[in-house]
């Protein structure tokens, strides 16, 4: 079980820096919530950080630098669930989760019956035991999403990165998600870190956010800290209100000027 | 159900098998002398190591059969087994569902590099197949750098591989046109149809072919892992370059040897792997394998039809797979154009 520390993390597009020094540490068991507005780079630092592109400075996995594992290491300890997954045509859902058995699989073998079992045991934990044979593409978006969710889970990983899981769910579905992405953290003490457009969701579920902007992190601490109407408007350019579920946890509304 | 018996199953096996076998046999006993089938099956059950059959055949008959028929049935097995796994494996590696040799230019580079060897003094052997390996390299290369100009979408592939083919036919005609001594070698090397076909031909292609499929076939796991995207294959732990790099020049190296012997046939690559495709889904794990076999079965038959539809003269073979092919690619492109604005 291993977490995360990012250190001066700089990567530049065309010469144009889309992250400019970025610090950001996550505890091992720790589930961090990026935020920040469109175009912040909170891709690119989930790219960075799971060392699909080169950047300067540091990432640390554990103790050891995301530079120095071999892509194969690299994938054992960090799955990736992008924001828009690519499904290949036709592919059931069984075959789709093996993938997630590719950093154990030799470079010219193919899967053993023990991976067909980790990716069969996938699909159960995420609610899925009855799709094995469907086809990915022709799931629900929730069905789907889990299904994306249980080849991450295949891969075995204890740090899970995830770009925007819930966009285009309708928010039961996102819930459904988000709960099972928090069940599989406490059972299997897996560091998460996640990119969010829904502030207020993001606040039930992260232990921390951390607020991307211009390329640096602006704001970082516990939900309450880091959602304020102050600290929004200052550096999302959003007129919001932010108000209090009778949990605690911080609700964002958006709020229209009269004119 | 283990990795391996999930695409490859026995029943699967054994019906391709089959067709193969029924092309092979149907492509012996087809032709101007009409020979007793089992005749002919008895001469080849007798060639085979520990077993001996009086086939009843004469000697003429059974030069017939060994000499004629036979060379050229393995070759164009040969030929169909390497066109096809080579374009479903392009299909792969550029994710891009009417990747063909032909279409690529790949053919038509090897074509232009051996006429360069030919011209260039080197006869028929020694150098010329290296020359048409490099001549097909530069022209896959040329095809996807142009192709990945404005976004990488199939069809934009496909257009510079036209560009690119277009390109080289040309330049071959011109050295063809400087070099008009030569030109009667060239022409038999590259218009060398399975017509003209004997054993030599078959040992001259053969080492190549083995290592294009063999190293084609070792792929088929990744290519599936391909099929997600770059991105998402590195977060996988694969490093898709290097995957990419290898099968390319695996379905090149190919696609160059069977050139050499075969002259230039199109959509092989396209008929067979989407066939396999349609037949048992889009895993490369069943999807390469089963184009060797199929594409050895189809290209017999093609070249069966090629002989026997004009009797006694030949039509080229490469015209009876654009025959049939052109029209598949059609469909082929409907697809995948619907499939990508849904």
């Amino acid at each position: 079980m291993s977490g995360i520390t990012a250190s001066g993390v700089t990567v530049a597009y065309n010469g144009r820096a889309v992250l400019d020094g970025v610090d950001l540490q996550v505890a091992a068991g720790e589930w961090v919530a990026v935020i920040g507005p469109n175009g912040a780079g909170k891709t690119t630092l989930l790219r960075a950080v799971s060392g699909a592109l080169p950047f300067g400075g540091s990432v640390l996995v554990g103790d050891v630098p995301i530079g120095s594992m071999s892509r194969r290491e690299a994938s054992r300890s960090i799955a990736v669930v992008p924001q828009h997954s690519v499904i290949p045509n036709g592919i059931t859902a069984l075959d789709y989760v093996l993938l997630g058995r590719t950093p154990y699989i030799g470079y010219w073998d193919m899967e053993e019956v023990e991976d067909v079992r980790i990716a069969l045991s996938a699909l159960e934990r995420l609610d899925c035991e009855g799709l094995g044979h469907r086809q990915v593409g022709r799931l629900s978006g929730g069905e789907r999403q889990r299904v994306v969710l249980a080849r991450a889970l295949a891969q075995d990983a204890d740090i899970l990165l995830l770009d925007e899981p819930t966009t285009s769910l309708d928010i039961g579905h996102q819930q459904q998600v988000l709960d099972l992405v928090d069940g599989l953290r406490h059972e299997r003490s897996i560091t998460v870190l996640a990119a969010f457009h829904d502030l207020t969701l993001a606040a039930q579920y992260a232990d921390r956010m951390a607020l991307l902007d211009g390329g640096v992190i602006v704001a970082d601490g516990p939900p309450a800290e880091v959602l304020t109407a102050d600290v929004l408007s200052r550096f999302s350019g959003a007129r919001v209100t932010v108000m209090r579920s009778p949990d605690g946890d911080p609700i964002v509304v958006p709020r229209r000027d009269q004119a | 159900m283990t990795g391996r018996t999930r695409y490859v199953g026995p029943g699967r096996l054994a019906l391709m098998m089959g067709v193969l076998l029924g092309a092979v046999v149907a492509g012996l006993l087809v032709g101007p002398v009409s020979l007793n089938p089992l005749r002919v099956i008895a001469e080849i059950v007798d060639r085979l190591p520990f077993v001996a059959v009086d086939s009843g055949l004469t000697d003429r008959e059974a030069a017939i059969v060994w000499d004629l028929r036979l060379p050229r049935v393995v070759l164009g097995a040969i030929v169909g087994a390497v066109l096809s796994v080579a374009g479903g494996a392009y299909q792969g590696v550029f994710r891009n569902p009417l990747a063909d040799p032909y279409l690529l230019g790949v053919a038509a580079g090897a074509g232009l590099g051996a006429t360069l060897a030919i011209v260039g003094g080197q006869s028929t052997g020694g150098l010329v197949p290296l020359a048409a390996f490099i001549g097909a390299v530069a022209a896959v290369t040329a095809a996807y750098g142009l192709g990945s100009v404005g976004g990488r979408t199939g069809s934009s592939l496909i257009l510079a591989g036209v560009a690119v083919a277009a390109f080289f036919t040309a330049a071959q005609t011109y050295v063809q046109q400087r070099n008009a001594d030569t030109i009667r070698e060239v022409f038999a090397w590259i218009l060398g149809r399975l017509g003209t076909a004997g054993w030599h031909e078959v040992r001259l292609v053969l080492p190549y072919a083995v290592v294009s499929v063999v190293v084609i076939l070792l792929h088929r796991r990744l290519l599936d892992v391909l099929s997600v995207g770059e991105d998402e294959a590195g977060t996988l732990g694969v490093d898709p370059a290097r995957v990419r790099l290898t099968v390319v020049l695996a379905a090149t190296l190919g696609t160059a040897a069977v050139v050499a012997v075969s002259g230039l046939i199109g959509f092989v690559g396209i008929i067979v792997p989407h066939t396999i495709r349609l037949m048992f889904g889009g895993s490369y794990r069943s999807i390469l394998p089963f184009a060797v076999i199929g594409g050895a079965a189809f290209l017999v038959l093609a070249d069966l039809a090629a002989r026997t539809v004009l009797s006694p003269a030949e039509v080229p073979i490469g015209v009876v797979t654009a025959f049939l092919g052109a029209p598949f690619f059609g469909v082929v492109l409907r697809t995948a154009v619907r499939r990508r604005t849904a």
